[in-house]
Parts: C-alpha cells; structure tokens; sequence
C-alpha cells in the first residue's frame, strides 16, 4: 500500500477548539440531518471558516488543511464534530495536541491528524503532506515537520477510511505490532 | 511490578498483561448511548453489516439529553431509538428517568468493569472501580456489535488524598481545584487514580462528582478503588453480589503523583470560558447572576440537593435570579422529596425540572440570554455551552449556588453555613 499523501492550504484556528465551538449543543436537533448540521460547523468561533473551506474544496487544485493549536476538540463524545469538519471539505488536520476522543473519531472518520508544533504553520501556507510518515513539508516557508506516529490499529483504520469500513472489512480488530 | 488500577481492569479484560503504553483488545461489559448520540451510533451499527447486538442486556440508550424534547427533530430521534430498542431487545431509559450516568451508576456499574459510552462524562462510572471511558459513535457502535473494543493502555497519574473537608468545601471544589493545577490537557490520555487515607470519609456520591470531572482534564478514565464504600453503595442498590475489592498494587509506577491535602481547600470556582480557569470564589465574590443551575450529571444527586435545600431552607432566591433545580434521576428526586428538599428548594423560588440533563447542554430548559450569566453545577463552562455565545458560565459546587443564588451575586458559601 503506498502512503496517503495529501496536498492543502492551512486554515489556522487558535488553542482549545472545543466540540461546542466545532458544532454548538444548541444545534443538537440538526444532528439527525448532518447537510444541514455542517452549514453550523465553527460557527460562533470562527465564523469565515465554513465559506473558505468550501472554497478551497470547490477549486480541485488544493483541499483545506485545518491547522489549530493545543487541545483540539476537548470536551463532548460528538463525532459529529469530526464529521462536519470533513464535510466542509477539510482533507485533514494538523493540531499542537488533540484531546482524546476527538482524535480517536476523526480517525474513525477517515480524516487524518497528524500533531506537530504548529507554530511553524501559518494561515493560507501551503502544504504537503505525507499522513502514513507523519511528515509536513510546508512549501509557503520551506520548513519541514515531523510529526508523532499514531498506533498501528490507528493507521490500519485510517487506511481503509474509518471504523466503520474498517469493520466492514475486517469483521473484528486485527492487531499487528 | 505492581499494576496500576487502569492496568490491572486492562489485564483482566483483555485476558493478558496489560501495561501501560500497550495497545490491548478489551472486553465490553457495559456500552451505552444517550439521544443525542445514538442516533448516529446506530445508524453506524447498522452498517458496520453486523445483524444482532453482541450483548443486548448489556447494551442500554438513555433518552436524557433532550428530556422531554424541545424540537421535532429531537422528537423523531427519540422515535428513532426507541424503535431500535424494540427490535434489537434492549434497555430503553425513557424520558423522564434520569441522566446516563447517574442510571448507570444506580443500576449498572461494577468494580472492574469495562464500560463504554457514547458521551464523555461516562467516566462518572470510574466513581465505583470501573473503567469507564466516553467515545464516539463509530467506537460504539463497534463495540455493540462485538463486545469488545481496542484501548491503548493509560499511563496513570496517583492523586494522593488526605484530610477532610472544611466547613462548606466538597468534592466539587476537590475536583475544580485539581483541573486548575493538572489544566484542561494536563492528563491527556492518562487515567486519574485517587488513592489515600480521605477516601475512607468519600461518599460514592462525591466520587461520582470526582471522577465525573476527569475528563476536563483530559483524562481517558478517574479511578476510584473499589472499597467498603463501594460495597455498601451496590447492596443499597440491590447488587452486593457484584462487589470485589479492588485497588492498585503498591508497586504501580505512576507517571506523576499530585498529594491533595483537603483541610487546605476552600470553596472554588471556574470561570468562563475554561473549565481549568479555576479560582477561589473568594476572588470572585459579587459578580451578579441571572441564573444558577443545580444538577446534571456532576452535582444533581440527593446529597447535592441537601446540601442546596439546607442552605436555601427558609431563605429565598434572589428576585433578579432564576434558581433551576435538575434532579439527576428519578430516584434522587422521590428521595428528596421524601426528605423534604424539594419542597424548601421550592419554597425558596426554585423552578423543579425533570430528571435528565436539563440546563447543562444549552438546547433546553435554561437557555441564557445575552450578557447573561450562570452559576452552574455542571462540568462545562465553553463558550455557548448553555445555548448563547454571548452568555457566560461559571462552576462551582452546589453549595456556591444555593448560597449565590439568595444574593444574585456570587457568594462564598460559608457566609450560609
């Protein structure tokens, strides 16, 4: 299998991107219509977020890269959050740290975090990445990154695009260390 | 080498040693989903191409969240689930019944369970010795399907705890205090174990509050040992068949050991909009409130509602704050009324909700206006978390709210006690 390679241009948010910023509890009755759940995502925390992903997504050349800071995604179970984000159009993410769940859904998703120091990134930067060797190439400042590598079951996931294919597939967890 | 709590439930689970760092399958006794979560869970279930629940007994929805529902939609979802239940022959927890945790805690946790929900505060189970941890819906439904899921074994953090508690200070304030010094990602994917001579004085009611909080630190789980405690909380819940002694072993290695010394706490708040933001109320005293909220799954059980009906008891709220009362379960509110609390809350102007989630989560029952501020006793305090972005939430204990809701100010509980 060759690496999942990805090419994209950061949308830089701050620290501490909670769930409730991602995808408000107060739109909890949208959650059954997720079209209508992802026109909400980043709403109240970064309100220009949705429109310039959708655009980046729109022109073919390049997907948006949703770079944030520390403890992204803490707080709710809401896989949601990862959902919406991935609907917008966001090929993958690249965050200081991840809270928990967050991390572990948005793999189940299919939707790539890699954890880097993203200081080293700035708003509209273009990058490349490799997400199987957890390398950035950012092409805007010539800095390469290097990012922790996630567990094997992890990227076992990832590979077939989610849990839930991974399942479909697999029919129970496979190990391999 | 000893094991840590989190290593030896692991261990046990996975029918194998377990250490710290390892990537182990478990053993599911225990998945759940509330209704804001399950009907993606199932829908996810329902297309991992698996026909039947691995452990329908075991399997159990929660409609709480939105308790009676608000919306249309919320209405279908409960439809949707409720259908579900039937076909697939689980437990259903209807509206009306109570909070997830709180009815998992009553009804269902064990020491040395492996308990998985779709909602994040289900390590409230941790309380009784169980390993307890919130995931999304894909991990779920997973886990519904094959009664075991993966787990990357935790490092643990030891949260040593002596003393007691002074003169209006509870484990609200412990807990609070704790996510202040550890911070919101300070034991990122790490268990919290509470050990110490003080957990001989520790309700099972003040461990839920405890380990209910662990995860605004970030943690996968908050272990309490299973003790004489925990014994007499499941005969008193008609399960003393389930008890076991369990604790870590003396020679666990633990990544970082924080001592706690209880006679030293005072009472503590969170301000917005940051559950770590943590400081003494005696700091933040006179703020004005519109509204406090007791109850969810943190703070809403009988010894919580005593404590409010003994300081609110002859007194009344504030004409400028709504004082909102959630009990968290059925149960809890039958006992509180036989005890008389409800009828003081009520007395002193509170406005009884259903038990379930009620103001916590912002889609119903107490959602701020704007510039308004709350004083709640729930575990999150994010921007728009109680429905307006323009509003702000701080936490403190039940106490704190009882005590602030007569002045409609922040105000130190001790000047009631």
């Amino acid at each position: 299998m060759s690496d999942l390679m990805l090419k994209g241009e950061a949308i830089k948010l701050g620290d501490d991107i909670s769930t409730d910023d991602i995808i408000p509890g107060r739109f909890a009755h949208l959650r059954s219509n997720l079209p209508e759940l992802a026109k909400h995502v980043l709403e109240d925390a970064a309100p220009e977020f949705a429109s310039r992903a959708r655009a980046l997504s729109a022109t073919g050349g390049g997907k948006a890269i949703l770079v944030a800071g520390k403890n992204l995604g803490l707080g709710s179970s809401r896989e949601h959050a990862p959902v919406v984000i991935k609907m917008s159009g966001v090929g993958a993410i690249i965050a200081r740290s991840a809270a928990r769940i967050f991390f572990r859904n948005a793999i189940n998703q299919g939707l790539p975090v890699l954890l880097c120091d993203t200081d080293r990134i700035g708003d509209g930067d273009e990058l490349k990445m490799n997400v199987t060797a957890g390398e950035i190439a950012n092409l805007t400042s010539g800095i390469a990154l290097s990012c922790g590598k996630m567990p094997p079951i992890m990227s076992a996931i990832l590979k077939e695009g989610g849990l839930i294919p991974y399942i479909q597939k697999h029919k129970d967890f496979v190990i391999t260390s | 080498m000893g094991k840590t709590l989190a290593e030896k439930i692991l261990s046990l689970k996975s029918h194998g040693e377990a250490k710290a760092g390892d990537v182990v399958i478990g053993d599911v006794d225990l998945a759940f989903v509330q209704d804001t979560t399950g009907p993606l869970t199932i829908r996810q279930f329902k297309e991992s191409g698996f026909e039947a629940l691995a452990k329908p007994q075991r399997t159990i929805i929660f409609l709480d969240h939105a308790a009676p529902s608000p919306a249309q939609q919320l209405s279908n979802d409960h439809l949707f689930l409720r259908h579900f239940a039937g076909e697939a022959g689980c437990p259903i927890y209807d509206v009306g019944e109570g909070i997830c945790h709180q009815l998992v805690a009553e009804n269902f946790a064990n020491p040395g369970d492996v308990i998985v929900g779709a909602d994040s505060h289900t390590v409230t189970a941790g309380a009784l010795g169980a390993f307890a941890t919130g995931m999304g819906s894909s991990d779920v439904a997973v886990a519904l399907a094959l009664g075991k899921t993966w787990f990357r074994v935790p490092e643990s953090f030891l949260i040593g705890l002596s003393g007691t508690f002074p003169r209006g200070v509870y484990a609200k304030d412990l807990i609070l205090y704790l996510i202040g010094r550890i911070g919101a990602d300070g034991a990122s994917y790490k268990a919290l174990e509470f050990a110490g001579e003080a957990l001989a004085k520790l309700t099972v009611s003040q461990r839920l509050t405890i380990a209910n909080m662990a995860v605004e630190a970030g943690a996968k789980v908050g272990l309490f040992p299973s003790d004489r405690i925990t014994r007499d909380f499941l005969r008193e819940h008609g399960r003393g068949d389930k008890y076991k002694p369990l604790s870590a072993d003396s020679g666990a290695n633990y990544e970082r050991v924080i001592p706690v010394n209880l006679d030293q706490l005072e009472p503590m708040l969170s301000l917005p909009h940051a559950v770590d933001n943590v400081r003494p109320v005696t700091q933040t005293k006179g703020v004005k409130i519109q509204q406090a909220f007791i109850g969810a799954c943190t703070n809403g059980r009988l010894e919580d509602l005593a404590v409010a009906a003994g300081i609110l008891n002859g007194q009344k709220r504030h004409a400028d704050t709504r004082l909102l009362i959630a009990p968290a379960s059925r149960q809890v509110l039958i006992r509180a009324i036989g005890k008389g609390y409800i009828q003081s809350l009520i007395e002193a102007g509170a406005i009884i909700l259903p038990p379930g989630c009620a103001a916590c989560l912002g889609l119903h029952q107490g959602v701020l206006g704007d510039g308004e501020v709350c004083l709640s006793t729930a575990n999150r305090n994010f921007k728009g978390r109680m429905g307006n972005p323009e509003a702000m939430v701080y936490l403190a204990s039940p106490a704190t709210a009882a005590a602030s809701a007569i002045r409609g100010e922040i105000t130190d509980p001790r000047e009631f006690i």
